[in-house]
């Protein structure tokens, strides 16, 4: 197969798009079976795409020929090299986890062809080289997302799939606004062509404000957090896995290609910064408090993410926290990922979400308990997990620049981690009362237990794995030239600084 | 910039006001939704204002960006009146009561006694 | 013969353990037999390659196995002398601990997850004896507070949740300041591996108090398992779970783990000169000397037996961070060795607890009266214990003090001598009315209570109790041997002090 990378860029993003028009013809059958393939495929194409990377360094591609500003441009580097892994390795274990329990049924059918149109998008945004292409690739995995959370109907899930859409199209329509603010000065919507003609001024900073406040709302960053739990307390499991390892993910992503790649030329974003860490620091206080008062299993887990969130917003203070953040990011992907694909086994098992009626559950689906358990070791940052190594390069630079309350927070916030994670578990192995005792546990598909297991062992290997991944996340990012490798320009944010 | 794009960005300012102001206070989602599309179409329309400011042909990519904005804008306001409905037929609400924040100025006693 | 293959032995002992875990977790519930075959398969496998490695180290070869983590940061198993004496100690009590559990928890439910997490406890405390640098050493001791958290939790009561929550509320802040102090060690040094006299020699010159405060933090973070007063408060509440798991816990485990952490500290992170130099040998010396007492008294003044022993292991673990502390290789020979020969007295002490609540429904001291009729091999074991932890020569016990009086008299500290007489009266003052009352007293008319057990379950509960015991009698008489851990000691303390 000799395929050019450029094409392979492409077809990242159409392979899934054309298996979601088939899913819709094909039916729902053959919907999970295209879903399945496709992942696979993905990973085949960024095996390919990798060794070519570092072999020929990094490439882009502009669509149809056309050049940037009129056309569109698809780039790859190390970043978005790292995260597409993340969306297909989050993808393969989720769509195997649905083949089993969404099934190819009525539900199946209202499921598989959105599914797969998310996975397009997402692909899509992570590929695009400028500020509108992204906006296009949040909005239709956005909608896609929020069709899915409303699968079942129940009033819960509807209620919060509409909140979600109502804030999601505000968080867009403001970010739309700051792109075509950004478009009127500069004329230009590619990351370094705009960035490099921002002016400065109160202009440029109107449109960052406008850009970054609507992506703080689609990420859902304390204080915009609200619509998050519910939204991801009641989607079904893949659903709410994906929506939390993966949906909120790229809109951050698209935050830092517009504060560390457009090099914004306005004074005081350093203030800007860490008032933006300041908002991560309450994310994480304030999530992990919510989490510690949960009563349902899956709201616990959802409040988990939004505080959890809280560790990436750190990087803009501390621009050399840059490799930790990234590790951060993929590794709770996957490990929050298992866990709600965990969850979702134990909710399933129970019938009920309810945390009191977790005792004695290991007995009956432990592989589910241990896969949960896993996740956990690595959203608490303990070794050896890719939460952990994340949490070491956190504190390595957060220690360097002599953060100290963010190496308070990095540490407590593994505490408080552990405070509401360890509740899960002390209940689970309570024994069960004798009313109980007699209530029928169904037992999960093992496709099922095997997706969330396999996923929360990635996230373990992450621990193992730092130095090529880490290597991986050096590679020259094309999209920015001249740029320092393997760090964001940091170029006004300078390490420490007050 | 002539004096009747200025009037055209104006218009899309005061749009944009508008819709904004709506999402927050309007309490039926149907005028939440209204809202949303006007905030949509005040955004657009400054978009295709920013096109037609040289002296020359418009610029093409503001079309492009806008046509692609109007389909999104479709696409999503179906979803949400999709979802409109279905919330319609399982819970009987047009609303979303169960707000973090009440509103202030409505009735304090509705969400008081749930 | 250095192969890699042959270089990783360090490793396949970790390993050992490591797939016996995942075996029984696998195995199920039901399989008691397989399970039992696991079991002792994996504990008389790792105890041949420990021998091996005995052999292979003795005849002058090394083994060193490195994983790289991420960059500047490498996983290292290797063998030295107190690695192989740690690694020793804990694979001939986990075999005889082993035994034990098996006959103690015969008709119990849960026992896969018992002996899962049992093992890991295990393949934790081995990798915490072969870790080669402090990176690694933190990685197993975090495993350690992990793994052995179902095994205090294990019953599931509402008390065995609150010592499970009073365990985790203690160890895992001790993580946290552990791992500060490691950030700002590495932050100094970069990574170094362990080594005799000290890694962290050519940069003492204007670091001082930076090292002074590293010290301090690694010391809490080892302390809180080692139970240093004022840190021991999980370790009597812990006492709630099943008898084999507070033997492992006092014996090897976890509270051995920190005891280790801090003989390593001590002479392989800092060496004993670079303490001195900074002032932190009194400090410690001092601690430890106010544990010994402190868990003297306060054992004295416990009416439950489990809680006495617990109060007792207080006290003694103190005595090997008082010889850490204390300066000179006859004290260092003394606080070593006992590291062994405490590990043989407690856990025969547990097992004799352990018999007598399982066998007659024993729990408090006043229902000792007479047992030693009753239950006689039991009592001769838990008599050689008792006297042993006074101090009664030929007992392994006397050993210990005796070369930390006279260390302590050598490095010119004669008051650490009282310290050990006054410890030496209470050990007698709370252990001679035990026996006064076993031996001496008449047996009560009925006995509480207990379970009717199987003559094979009868002997796995005494059997390891006697062999335990005959240990640390043998220990001491034989200390002569080369071959003796009182041989052992004196090689390692040998290359410290060269």
């Amino acid at each position: 197969m000799q395929l050019a990378p450029a094409e392979l860029l492409l077809s990242l993003v159409f392979a899934p798009l054309l298996a979601a028009i088939a899913a819709v013809m094909l039916g729902a059958r053959a919907g999970r079976l295209l879903a399945v393939m496709v992942c696979l495929v993905l990973a085949i194409q960024l095996l390919f795409l990798g060794q070519r990377f570092s072999a020929d360094g990094p490439f882009d591609l502009a669509l149809a020929g056309i050049a940037p500003p009129l056309g569109i441009r698809l780039a790859l580097d190390g970043l978005n090299l790292l995260l597409l892994w993340l969306v297909t390795l989050v993808y393969l274990g989720t769509s195997l986890h649905a083949w089993a329990s969404i099934g190819a049924g009525a539900r199946g059918t209202a499921f598989w062809p959105p599914w797969l149109l998310m996975l397009s998008a997402l692909n899509g945004l992570l590929l695009s080289g400028d500020l509108f292409t992204m906006y296009i690739g949040l909005e239709i995995a956005s909608l896609s997302g929020i069709s899915l959370i409303a699968l079942d109907r129940k009033a819960d899930a509807l209620r919060a799939a509409m909140r979600y859409l109502l804030l999601a199209m505000l968080g867009s329509l403001v970010y739309l606004l700051g792109v075509a603010v950004v478009y009127a000065i500069t004329g230009a919507l590619d990351f370094a062509l705009a960035g490099s003609r921002l002016p400065g001024g109160a202009v440029t900073i109107a449109a960052l404000l406008l850009m970054t406040g609507g992506l703080l709302l689609k990420s859902a960053i304390f204080p915009l957090h609200g619509w998050l739990p519910p939204a991801h307390g009641s989607a079904p499991p893949p659903e709410s896995a994906v929506l939390s390892a993966l949906l909120v993910k790229v809109s951050l992503y698209m935050l830092y290609r517009i504060w560390f790649w457009m090099e914004v030329p306005v004074a005081g974003l350093v203030s800007a910064g860490q008032l933006l860490a300041a908002m991560g620091a309450g994310a994480l206080v304030y999530g992990s408090i919510a989490a510690l008062r949960q009563q349902q299993l899956k709201y616990l887990v959802a409040y988990s993410t939004v505080a959890q969130l809280g560790y990436l917003m750190l990087v803009f203070a501390l621009p050399g926290a840059w490799q930790g953040t990234i590790y951060h990011l993929l590794a709770h992907g996957l490990a929050k990922a298992a866990m709600f694909l965990a969850a979702g086994n134990m909710i399933w098992a129970l019938g009920s979400d309810r945390l009191d009626r977790l005792p004695g559950l290991d007995r009956h689906i432990p592989a589910s308990v241990f896969a949960f358990a896993l996740a956990a070791v690595s959203l608490m940052g303990l070794p050896p997990s890719g939460g952990f190594t994340a949490k070491w390069l956190m504190l390595t630079a957060a220690w360097a620049a002599q953060a100290w309350v963010w190496v308070l927070l990095l540490l407590t916030g593994s505490l408080l981690t552990a405070a509401y994670l360890f509740r899960v578990f002390a209940l689970t192995f309570a024994p069960r009362s004798p009313r109980r005792r007699a209530q029928p546990v169904r037992r999960p598909h093992p496709l099922m237990e095997l997706s969330a297991l396999a996923l929360a062992m990635l996230a373990i290997g992450m621990g193992f794995s730092g130095t090529p991944l880490l290597d991986v996340l050096a590679l020259p990012p094309q999209l920015l030239p001249g740029a320092a490798p393997g760090l964001p320009a940091p170029l006004h944010l300078t390490p420490g600084a007050p | 910039m002539t004096a009747s794009l200025t009037l055209y960005m104006l218009a899309a300012s005061v749009l944009a006001g508008l819709g904004i102001y709506g999402v927050l206070i309007a309490g039926h989602l149907l005028r939440k939704l209204l809202a949303l599309n006007l905030l949509g179409m005040a955004v657009l329309l400054m978009l295709i204002t920013l096109g037609a400011r040289g002296t020359g042909a418009p610029d093409p990519v503001t079309q492009a960006m806008v046509i692609t904005g109007i389909i999104i804008s479709i696409s999503a306001t179906s979803l949400a009146l999709a979802l409109l409905l279905a919330l319609q037929r399982v819970t009987d609400e047009t609303h979303l009561d169960a707000e973090p924040l009440p509103p202030v100025g409505e009735d304090g006693d509705a969400a008081g006694s749930r | 013969m250095s192969s890699p293959l042959w270089q990783a032995l360090p490793l396949y002992i970790v390993l050992t353990s490591l797939v016996t875990a995942a075996l029984i977790f696998l195995a199920g519930e039901q399989r008691q037999k397989l399970r039992i075959v696991l079991n002792m398969g994996g504990a008389l496998l790792k105890l041949g390659l420990i021998g091996i490695l005995l052999v292979a180290v003795r005849s002058g070869e090394s083994f060193v196995w490195r994983l790289n983590l991420m960059p500047g940061i490498d996983l290292v198993l290797k063998t030295d002398g107190l690695s192989l004496l740690f690694s020793t100690l804990s694979a001939v009590l986990w075999l005889l601990t082993t035994v034990y559990a098996i006959g103690y928890l015969e008709r119990s439910p849960n026992r896969a997850r018992f002996f899962g997490f049992f093992s890991l406890c295990v393949a934790s405390t081995m990798g915490i004896a072969a870790a080669g640098n402090l990176f690694t050493f933190f990685i197993f001791y975090e495993m350690l507070t992990l793994a052995t958290w179902p095994l205090v939790v294990h019953r599931g009561t509402s008390d065995a949740r609150a010592g499970g929550r009073s365990y985790l509320r203690y160890t895992l802040p001790g993580s946290g300041v552990l791992l500060a102090g490691m950030i700002w060690l590495y932050q100094l040094t970069g990574q170094q591996d362990f080594i005799a006299g000290g890694e962290v020699a050519d940069i003492v010159l204007g670091n001082e108090n930076s090292l002074r405060m590293i010290f301090l933090l690694l010391l809490i973070g080892f302390g809180v398992k080692a139970a240093l007063f004022p840190l021991h408060g999980w370790l009597p509440r812990a006492m709630v779970a099943p008898a084999p798991v507070s033997a492992l816990l006092h014996a090897v485990a976890v509270v051995k783990a920190g005891a280790f952490g801090i003989v390593r500290l001590v002479y392989d992170v800092f060496g004993v000169e670079l303490v001195q130099v900074l002032g932190m040998d009194l400090m410690l010396a001092v601690a430890a000397s106010i544990t010994i007492i402190y868990g003297s008294l306060l054992a004295l003044r416990q009416t439950n037996l489990k809680r006495r022993l617990a109060y007792s292991t207080v006290s003694q673990v103190a005595y090997i961070a008082l010889g850490a502390a204390v300066a000179g290789p006859l004290a260092t020979i003394g606080g070593l060795v006992h590291l062994v020969h405490q590990g043989l007295m407690k856990i025969t002490l547990f097992f004799c607890a352990g018999n007598y609540a399982e066998a007659l429904g024993i729990k408090r001291i006043d229902q000792l009266d007479g047992v030693g009729r009753a239950m006689p091999w039991t009592s001769a074991a838990f008599t050689i214990g008792a006297l042993g932890m006074i101090g009664l020569p030929p007992i392994a016990g006397f050993i210990s003090k005796w070369f930390l009086g006279t260390g302590a008299l050598a490095a010119g500290m004669p008051w650490v001598v009282g310290v050990l007489v006054a410890s030496t009266l209470l050990n007698a003052g709370y252990f001679l009315p035990l026996l006064r009352r076993i031996w001496f007293s008449a047996p009560p008319p009925a006995w509480p209570g207990g379970e009717a057990l199987s003559r094979g379950a009868r002997l796995a509960l005494v059997v390891p109790a006697v062999l335990t015991a005959l240990s640390a009698l043998g220990v001491g008489i034989f200390a002569g041997l080369a071959a003796s851990p009182l041989g052992w000691v004196q090689f390692i303390v040998g290359n410290e002090y060269q």
